[in-house]
């Protein structure tokens, strides 16, 4: 299994966010989480990709076979997991390029590879760069600074190509971005699906799930997973709402 | 889980890389200081008449001064009379005439500050004046210089081979009236470096010094003298270090830069002298006065500083913008740790017409320190249509440290356009996740925060101080965010 979530309890200081969350994902599988605000979804990606703020008081993550939450943030990311952040944070001074070889260095020291020459950087990003329309002076800006919304998600996208992770978090990365720009990120996050590689998607929207077809989808409500199934319940929440979903919820079925 | 915060707390654990002493025999004076120490100084410089009646003259004057405390610094009082003004390192008769002569403790003590001597070895394109405690052991490349009229050596050898250039300078950009550690520091220096570009000759190296503290409870008084003749070019880079050590040393150095007719001068400062333990316990005091003057038409001084050592800092490298159209630059980051204190900037006086200056200034505390920038631009009624623009940013981790700024104007001309910016910000959380999230451990991404802060400032350093100053600022962090 790539992934395997048992009875998770997380909380914010005295507020308990997740309570008694189970997710099991194989390799090479797209797993959706919708759910209304305030369910708990950024919490999840959060708490995987290891922020400190949350602590979890039960249950367990297993990734690839190791505890996660005996890994630091940076060693998780080093093992293959990413997360393409909500809001991708400024970095003033610090070019994107920099950054993005900088990243890269890190992955293949912890593969024992020698830093990458270069040019041959160059080369595999630009081709990156390519597929996912970004220009290229793209490079040479303060990370994320002064970045539309758009420009600052297909960054976040472009790191995810460059880094090929095992298991990709995307919190929301549909929000922010116009038709032609979803579709342009669709197609980036449709080029790494591979079946050793699992996405989760997290998200509000349909319109993600049109481009980039998920094998479940699970919906999230105050903290725990209340109901599960194919792409077909994409299309029920969007004609029901959540509603239906929550009810069940509180009548203590999930 | 190792956490951001304590892998933080790991890498403020760092070590003062250059803190060892060198076992040499020296040659030193007693501590204490009257009017025989000045002469003695004077006498084992073998220096002219002139020279010993401007020390003199510097000396009483000083009597007559009291320490100063505008500054935002506080430390205890320095018992000037507990002090040794002069040592260096004991040499067989005169002092070394090539680098053979030189004690080879003496090259290694370079070596392992990373500053070859060895002319043969030395990377090209850097000329290096090496000053050890009191006294300048050795000056490479200083033939290959020669041949161009480049004059490069240490301010006792200027002394003696070149007085007219010494008597016709000197003290005429920071006079022995100018303050208190100026007088000091004008009637005990022991040497430093001198460097003289002729006309329309372009510096074709980076002139180099490398000043050290070696002996024990001696003060470091050097002083530096720069003259770029008229469409004279000069890069001069200056570095410091120091043996760690319990008790507090001070260094009182003046700098005076004189720039004529369309003349450049590039000068950039990596310090590192000793900053004390996390504790606050010894440390250089560095109380430096530094200034050029624009005296021709379309002239140019620049400073760059990065100054991460010391345990207090008191320091303003300035510009008198004499000439028309000249122009004034100060580039600087002072990154103060633990109990480290800075107060430091800089003034940009503006008399000549059309004079222009800019003022770029980051400062970064972390732990318990205190960082101040206090700056003066002043336009005078002559300098028609002047401009000044000045930028202030500090970075705060942690929240027992500060960050103070005191911008001072004045401005007599209504045809000049002065600006200021500034900005104050903390290396959040958020960012150390977002890195951490790509792999980058906290240590890389602090540096590569505190970098990106800094990076108006590291572009205008030459190349290979810009790699050196780059791996200071990550192992002077040490601290906690908050």
């Amino acid at each position: 299994m790539m992934l395997i979530i048992k009875d998770l309890h997380v909380s914010i200081g005295d507020k308990a966010i997740l309570k008694g969350l189970n997710l099991s994902i194989n390799p090479g599988e797209v797993h959706a989480i919708m759910g209304p605000n305030g369910s708990g979804k950024s919490t999840l990606a959060n708490v995987l990709a290891g922020r400190e703020d949350y602590q979890i008081t039960q249950g367990s993550i297993e990734y690839q076979g190791l505890d996660l939450t005996r890994l630091s943030t940076d060693e998780r990311a080093l093992q293959g997991i990413f997360m393409s952040f909500q809001y991708p944070v400024e970095i003033p001074g610090v070019s994107n390029l920099y950054l993005l070889k900088s990243a890269l260095n890190a992955q293949r020291k912890k593969q024992n590879l020698p830093e990458i020459d270069a040019m041959d950087f160059l080369n595999i990003v630009r081709e990156v760069m390519k597929q996912l329309q970004i220009d290229e002076t793209y490079l040479y800006r303060d990370v994320n600074t002064g970045f539309s919304g758009g420009e600052k998600k297909r960054n976040e996208i472009l790191q995810l190509l460059l880094l090929k992770p095992s298991l990709c978090l995307l919190d929301e990365t549909d929000s922010g971005l116009d038709i032609d720009a979803l579709r342009i990120v669709a197609d980036g996050i449709n080029l790494i699906r591979d079946p050793k590689r699992s996405i989760i998607v997290i998200t509000h929207y349909q319109r993600l799930l049109d481009h980039v077809v998920p094998d479940v989808v699970h919906i999230l409500s105050a903290g725990k997973m209340v109901a599960e199934g194919d792409r077909s319940l994409v299309a029920r929440l969007e004609a029901e709402g959540y509603e239906p979903f929550l009810e069940k919820k509180t009548a203590g079925a999930a | 889980m190792k956490t951001q915060n304590e892998a933080l707390e790991t890498l403020l654990a760092q070590d003062y890389e250059h803190g060892f002493v060198t076992e040499i025999e020296s040659d030193t004076f007693e501590a204490g200081l009257n009017e025989s120490v000045v002469r003695a100084i004077s006498k084992k410089k073998n220096e002219p008449e002139f020279m010993l009646a401007w020390r003199l003259k510097a000396f009483e004057y000083w009597q007559s001064l009291k320490e100063p405390h505008w500054a935002h610094l506080h430390y205890p009082a320095i018992d000037y009379q507990a002090l040794s003004y002069y040592s260096a390192p004991k040499t067989p008769g005169q002092g070394p005439k090539d680098l053979s002569e030189v004690d080879p403790k003496l090259i290694e003590t370079y070596n392992k500050l990373g500053i070859p001597l060895k002319e043969q070895e030395w990377l090209a394109g850097v000329a290096v004046d090496a000053v050890f405690d009191s006294v300048s052991v050795a000056t490479t490349f200083k033939a290959k210089l020669n041949e161009m009229g480049i004059l490069f050596c240490s301010f006792s050898d200027a002394v003696q081979e070149h007085p007219e250039l010494i008597q016709q300078y000197l003290g005429t950009v920071v006079p022995y009236t100018d303050n208190f550690f100026a007088a000091l520091n004008a009637a005990v220096f022991s040497d430093g470096s001198f460097v003289y570009i002729p006309p329309g000759v372009r510096c074709p190296m980076e002139l180099s010094t490398y000043f050290r503290i070696n002996a024990k409870s001696t003060g470091q008084f050097e002083r530096t003298l720069i003259i770029a003749d008229k469409d004279a070019y000069v890069s001069y880079l200056e570095g410091c270090t120091a043996p760690q050590r319990d008790e507090n040393q001070l260094h009182a150095a003046v700098v005076e830069l004189v720039a004529l007719d369309r003349a450049q001068i590039k000068y950039s400062t990596v310090q590192n002298w000793y900053p004390g333990d996390e504790n606050g316990l010894g440390g250089i005091y560095n109380f430096v006065t530094k200034r050029g003057e624009c005296r021709g038409p379309h002239s140019k001084i620049s400073w760059t500083q990065v100054e991460t050592g010391s345990a207090i800092t008191w320091k303003y490298p300035s510009v008198i913008l004499k000439g028309d159209h000249s122009v004034g630059e100060f580039y600087s980051v002072a990154l103060t740790n633990h109990h480290q204190q800075a107060d430091t900037g800089t003034k940009m006086v503006h008399l000549g017409e059309y004079s222009k200056s800019t003022v770029i200034s980051k400062g970064i505390s972390a732990g318990k320190a205190q960082n101040t920038y206090r700056g003066l631009v002043k336009i005078a009624a002559s300098a028609k249509g002047a401009r000044n623009y000045t930028q202030c940013d500090s970075l705060l981790m942690g929240t027992e440290c500060g960050a103070h700024t005191f911008p001072y104007l004045e401005s007599k001309n209504n045809t000049a356009r002065v600006e200021h910016e500034a900005s104050t910000s903390k290396i959040s959380e958020d960012q150390l996740f977002y890195l951490a999230q790509r792999g980058i451990g906290t240590e890389d991404a602090v540096s590569m925060i505190v970098n990106g802060f800094c990076k108006a400032v590291m572009k205008t350093l030459p190349m290979e101080f810009a790699v050196e100053a780059r791996k200071l600022l990550g192992l002077s962090l040490e601290g906690a965010i908050g």
